[in-house]
């Protein structure tokens, strides 16, 4: 039987090197072309009609752009609307990315730990620059709010610190492993049930195999409202961490 | 687990900064400005109708101070009518009140010279009776036969204390 971490393979597709660099077209990277293709179809298609009432793949489209917009103007405000291409590609990626996880026999690309750390470290640094640009050294009073006392200020500043830089690795790992962890238990539930079928003949695997079955199937529904959820969460804390750059504390 | 396996790392960066980016290109050039403009679009036609409305409910009200106005010029005018017709009347009646008032002294006035006429008649007369009745009662009781001026003159006198 497959291993339950052989879903998270990477494999070459159409091998490709540059300067000795293995940069191969992979299954992670068709899923992420995939991912490109369906959030510009969703859109684009979505709206072609362009009514002034809208239909139901309208309605649909016109939603997921209110969500991002009202997610940026709670959180970021009227200075965050510059930055909203950004987030809501960032948000489709991520949201479709996940979805498409969910197919049996596709492959997640949010799944490694190394796409959304990539993610995360953009989101990371982009901030910092924004938040530099904007205030200047000041920007650093980020690390030492303002009204505490400051005797506190020896314990306080490293903490700040501390939590601001393990900002881009909470991001990336928390995505990643919900991720990756719902995938393998979604795997190994699935294989009790073949396992049964195996130790037991084929009867007495079906009539055992209900209880591990009706969990995958638990399982299932729960890992779509995560794909959604984790993704929600990448955006919102992404909008979190601009609103700081942007407003300060 | 293939997630720590480093070898995949280059391909994956790279075609993590190859689809994101295009992504974000197509996002942020033609889907996101797409949608913007038919949001924005109903946007403006909301508050287009509702410019609308607010105007319509300004002529509306406008028409309706108009109406106001209208029907109290209209009530002003027929008071004033009514005012004017009834000053008219009253007057009427006032003169033609005056008229048979003024016609009824002049009967009264009439009357009262006639009857002061007759009474003076009727008074003249008297003192004749009285002078003849005088006369013959003082002839038969006396057997005198009385001046005629003395006569008159008692006459007279007797009727002025009855008169007064």
């Amino acid at each position: 039987m497959a291993s339950p971490v052989h879903q998270f393979e990477v494999h070459p597709l159409v091998p490709i090197q540059i300067d000795g660099i293995d940069v191969s077209f992979t299954n992670s990277a068709l899923f992420m072309a995939f991912a490109v293709a369906f959030s510009y179809a969703f859109l684009t298609l979505g709206m072609r009609e362009r009514s002034l009432v809208p239909g139901r793949w309208q309605s649909m489209a016109e939603l997921v752009y209110e969500f991002i917009a009202g997610m940026i103007r709670d959180n970021v405000g009227k200075e965050g609307a510059r930055y909203f291409p950004f987030i809501f590609s960032l948000f489709m990626f991520v949201t479709v990315g996940n979805f498409l996880g969910m197919m049996p026999y596709s492959f997640t690309f949010t799944s490694h730990l190394v796409v959304t750390g990539a993610l995360a470290l953009t989101v990371f640094i982009g901030v910092t620059i924004i938040g530099f640009s904007r205030h200047g050294l000041h920007f650093l009073r980020l690390f030492f709010p303002h009204g505490a006392p400051i005797a506190t200020a020896p314990i306080l500043i490293p903490i700040e610190m501390i939590s601001y830089l393990s900002r881009p690795f909470s991001l990336g790992v928390r995505l990643f492993a919900n991720m990756t962890v719902g995938h393998i238990m979604l795997k190994v539930l699935a294989g009790f049930v073949v396992a049964f079928i195996v130790k037991l003949g084929f009867f007495g695997g079906v009539v055992t195999g209900i209880v591990p079955m009706a969990a995958v199937v638990g399982v299932t529904i729960l890992e779509f409202g995560i794909a959604f959820l984790q993704a929600y969460v990448f955006t919102i804390l992404s909008c979190i961490y601009l609103n700081d750059a942007i407003n300060m504390h | 687990m293939p997630q720590f396996d480093p070898s995949s790392f280059p391909s994956q960066l790279f075609w993590l900064l190859v689809s994101f980016s295009y992504l974000f290109f197509l996002m942020s050039r033609y889907a996101l400005p797409r949608i913007a403009e038919v949001l924005g679009e109903r946007q403006k036609r909301i508050d287009d109708d509702i410019e609308k409305a607010a105007q319509l409910k300004t002529q509306i009200s406008t028409a309706a101070q108009a109406y106001e106005k209208a029907l109290a010029d209209a009530r002003a005018q027929a008071q004033a009518v009514f005012r004017t017709s009834q000053e008219e009347i009253n007057g009427q009646a006032q003169s033609r009140n005056q008229e048979v008032a003024n016609r009824l002294a002049q009967q009264i006035s009439a009357g009262e010279a006639r009857i002061a006429a007759s009474k003076d008649a009727a008074l003249s007369q008297v003192r004749e009776i009285a002078a003849g009745a005088a006369e013959a009662v003082v002839g038969k009781l006396t057997g005198l036969s009385l001046d005629e001026a003395n006569l008159k003159k008692a006459v007279n006198l007797a009727i002025g204390e009855l008169g007064q």
